[in-house]
């Protein structure tokens, strides 16, 4: 793939999902290597069951405005597959790369039974159509295997880093968890973190 | 972790603008910050009271921005320097105090920073505080980057000794709420001796009040001459422009970007202004001069396109003839946000030129397939949020009195309830503690024949900072209301913070709980308290306090935010649906605890035609137990 500058990555999902620190997590690692990183974020709804976005703009040669114009999607990591539609319909491209987790979270217009949430193959059918290259990766349920629904995101950041759509790898990404969690924690992040990893790189579970 | 106080000077941290700000201030050699928190605004004083003990300074969670305005003044009339931080709307709360502050003048720097919420994504108005800059002769800086979010901080700290007055200092959501990579450069300890010693009988007083104006005035024209030197404004672009685009904070990023996708670099200029009270007049009548086509882009009021007018206005022979684009043309909204394509689209229009877009036939392929299926996500309450019972309670409490009674509102998490989450109860919501006012109002309307019942909500936080003088004149004038305090023990919305109730101070010290029950026994009214999670208890004690006229009585509804209590412990059930209790539609209930009760927690599976718990969501709060009425939700101790 040649090297986008910037290059625009949007994390999106729904309150509570741990969105806005996966998308600083990225940001600390890329700003240690050197590149300018801009962070735009919606919030407000951010631990309330809203929609919630992080832009992250990475670059080398210069710092960008913390918004992604429409349609300029590069990568879209997505922690919720509706969510993951919805910023494909306003920034997704022919070329974006689509890595998306395939647990919902129903917004309460399903969870009252005014409407219905898409079947999983809608969704990778839908994924599918509209990227270069897409993942649906079970991640909140292999996150429940490891123990906790909380490990979602870094399964799903392992996934993003497995896929190679950053200009960061694998070590560079480990050496900042060692310094952002806490010691108890650390060693299961880490298995999830790689076991987000084998979710891309083992080749079986492509949209 | 690293706090924004132990960051080594000369690297590169990513900083959250208001981070980047609370660094700048350190870097100035800031001794004492204050704040009420506000989005966009809360963290330049959670990150200072965060360092506080790395850096030897204090920070503060103040009252209200009013209260904080003036601790901050203290510290600088005592020759520390001093930041006070806060939202648009908290502005309006400071206004009176800075209205006679600006007079007064400052000793030490004082650096007021004002955080707007274009949009207003979580705000109850989107107003541009930069009108506060003109209307009270402060100098304004507008930071367009999140370098110079730190590094015009630390100057505005010079910048406000040297001139003796309060130095504002403007972010914006996308400025002080986003994040960007910033060179640190190095913190200065406080380290002055701090003493009150005026040098005349009013050198800390507003009066003279005529000839403090007239020294008001010259600070603002000394401002004004060290602008057309600052190395926050400059121009990059051809000579003689085209077009010449006049831009500052976050429209300066946006405007940069819309050059690069038209292609047009050989004949665009942007002059990019940081100091935009008062204007570096010559500096931007010289850029003027050599343009004939404007574009002002900035957010939210056209306060420098309008300033800009005024000046053209005032040196038409020198500048020639020229056209204005930007809101006054339409080009640019003047409601909301701005973004790139915005300014991308009004950058084209101004040329004559199309704007580009992505290939239309994937635009098209992705609304059609997407567009049926992404409802609308509607921000409401938490699992297990207690605002959520404490509204279900209120809802029947109202429905049973069967008088009419309505809900006035205030500012928190639970203005949600304007919306399903909280039934629609709240039925007015304007500033902090308006909801208490208006019932004092509503209740002493039974003269003229009045007869609906009034409840105020109001949250803990909101409680201290405006709710209690309103309570007050709600007892002293004998009206007729009920309040109730949704105290869930922290200023949730912001962020978690602490505040006059709950025992800890910003630096996370133990200090006094301020006990808002005994406060309002003092009042001598009569108060009463409850679990929101005993939903009988609530319901019925709302219906006692409801029929109790007469005078103003108190209910406070007392749960810790679930979002706190979830950091401190595990969740106390395990919740389950039993798939042979729950009788699904053909109940009777009409799916009370999905389509009613609106629980993220709680959804509605259509293959099993039950109610099911989303494991992932729910925080096993057992309320929704007590609200099935087949008693088909099953509390499991976790």
């Amino acid at each position: 793939m040649e090297a986008k500058d910037p290059l625009n990555v949007i994390v999106t999902g729904v309150g509570g999902q741990g969105n806005v620190l996966i998308a600083q997590l990225i940001g600390r690692v890329l700003v240690a290597a050197g590149y300018h990183v801009t962070i735009g974020e919606t919030y407000g709804a951010s631990q309330r069951g809203g929609a919630v976005m992080s832009h992250l703009r990475i670059s080398h040669e210069a710092q960008y405005g913390p918004l992604i114009p429409e349609g300029g999607a590069h990568v879209v990591l997505g922690l919720e597959p509706l969510e993951t539609l919805r910023v494909l319909a306003q920034y997704g491209n022919p070329e974006v790369t689509v890595i998306a987790n395939s647990r919902p979270v129903h917004p309460l217009a399903v969870a009252t039974g005014a409407a219905e949430y898409p079947s999983r193959e809608q969704i990778a059918g839908i994924l599918d159509q509209l990227s270069s290259r897409a993942w649906l990766i079970d991640a909140t349920d292999i996150a429940l295997d490891l123990g906790a629904g909380i490990l979602t995101n870094v399964i799903m950041l392992g996934a993003l880093v497995g896929s190679s759509a950053l200009p960061a790898g694998p070590d560079a990404f480990e050496g900042e968890l060692r310094q952002s969690l806490p010691a108890d924690k650390l060693d299961l992040n880490l298995q999830a973190f790689r076991r987000g990893i084998l979710e891309v790189t083992a080749g079986t579970t492509s949209a | 972790m690293a706090s924004i106080a132990t960051h080594a000077p000369g690297t590169d941290q990513l900083l959250m603008g208001n981070e980047a700000i609370a660094r700048g201030a350190l870097e100035a050699g800031v001794g004492f910050a204050s704040a009420y928190p506000g989005t966009p605004s809360s963290e330049i004083i959670g990150s200072l009271a965060e360092a506080a003990k790395d850096a030897g300074i204090y920070a503060e969670w103040s009252v209200n921005e009013k209260v904080a305005l003036e601790t901050a003044a203290a510290a600088s009339f005592a020759g520390v320097r001093a930041i006070a931080a806060m939202k648009q709307n908290g502005i309006n709360v400071a206004s009176d105090f800075l209205m006679t502050l600006n007079l007064t003048g400052t000793n030490a720097g004082l650096v007021l920073v004002v955080s707007d919420d274009p949009s207003a994504h979580s705000s109850t108005n989107e107003q541009d505080a930069r009108t506060i800059a003109k209307w009270a002769d402060l100098p304004l800086l507008e930071p367009a980057t999140f370098q110079e979010a730190k590094d015009m901080t630390r100057w505005a700290f010079d910048l406000s000794e040297e001139l003796k007055t309060v130095c504002l200092v403007r972010g914006v959501t996308r400025v002080s709420h986003a994040r960007g990579d910033v060179r640190l450069g190095e913190p200065m300890p406080p380290g002055r001796a701090s003493r009150f010693a005026p040098n005349s009988p009013v050198q800390f007083a507003s009066i003279p009040a005529t000839l403090k104006h007239s020294l008001m005035h010259q600070k603002l024209a000394k401002a004004k001459e060290i602008f057309e030197s600052s190395r926050f404004n400059w121009y990059a672009g051809p000579e003689k422009p085209e077009l010449l685009v006049v831009t500052c904070g976050s429209g300066w990023f946006y405007s940069l970007e819309a050059v690069k996708v038209l292609g047009k670099s050989d004949s665009v200029g942007i002059l990019k202004l940081g100091t935009t009270w008062p204007l570096p007049e010559k500096l931007v009548l010289e850029r003027l001069s050599q343009a004939e086509k404007v574009l002002v882009v900035e957010e939210v009021d056209a306060f420098l396109e309008n300033n800009l007018k005024e000046l053209v206005g005032g040196n038409l022979s020198a500048v020639g003839p020229l056209t204005f684009y930007g809101k006054g043309s339409g080009h640019v909204p003047s409601c909301g946000e701005i973004n790139p394509d915005t300014v991308v689209g009004a950058m084209a229009s101004a040329l004559g030129v199309e704007k580009p877009a992505r290939p239309p036939a994937y635009g098209e392929k992705a609304q059609s397939l997407t567009g049926l299926l992404t409802h609308a996500r509607v921000v409401g309450f938490c699992a297990g949020c207690p605002h959520r019972a404490t509204f279900w309670s209120l809802k029947r409490a109202l429905k049973l009195d069967a008088r009419g009674g309505f809900v006035t509102g205030d500012i928190g998490c639970y203005t949600m309830a304007l919306g399903p989450t909280g039934y629609f109860q709240i039925k007015t919501v304007q500033a902090m503690g308006s909801g208490t006012g208006l019932a004092s109002g509503f209740g002493k309307l039974g003269a003229l024949g009045f007869k609906q019942p009034v409840v105020a909500v109001c949250g803990d936080s909101t409680f201290f900072h405006a709710a209690i003088p309103a309570l007050i004149n709600g007892v002293y004038n004998r009206s007729n209301f009920t309040m109730l305090v949704l105290d869930n023990s922290a200023t949730a919305m912001t962020g978690f913070q602490p505040h006059a109730g709950t025992g800890t101070n910003a630096m996370g010290e133990p200090t006094v709980a301020v006990d808002i029950e005994a406060l309002c026994r003092a009042l001598g009214v009569r108060v009463e308290v409850t679990d929101p999670f005993d939903l009988r208890d609530t319901t019925d004690k709302l219906l006692d306090l409801l029929a109790d006229e007469g005078g103003v009585r108190v209910l406070i509804s007392r749960r810790k935010c679930q979002l706190v209590r979830a950091r401190e412990e595990k969740a106390p059930y395990r919740m389950r649906v039993d798939s042979e209790r729950c009788l699904g539609d053909s109940c009777g209930c009409n799916r009370l605890c999905t389509r009613v009760f609106q629980c993220p927690g709680l959804t509605w599976d259509s293959t099993a035609g039950a109610a099911r718990i989303d494991e992932v969501v729910c925080s096993g709060c057992g309320v929704c137990a007590d609200i099935c009425p087949a008693s088909a939700i099953v509390r499991e101790a976790a």
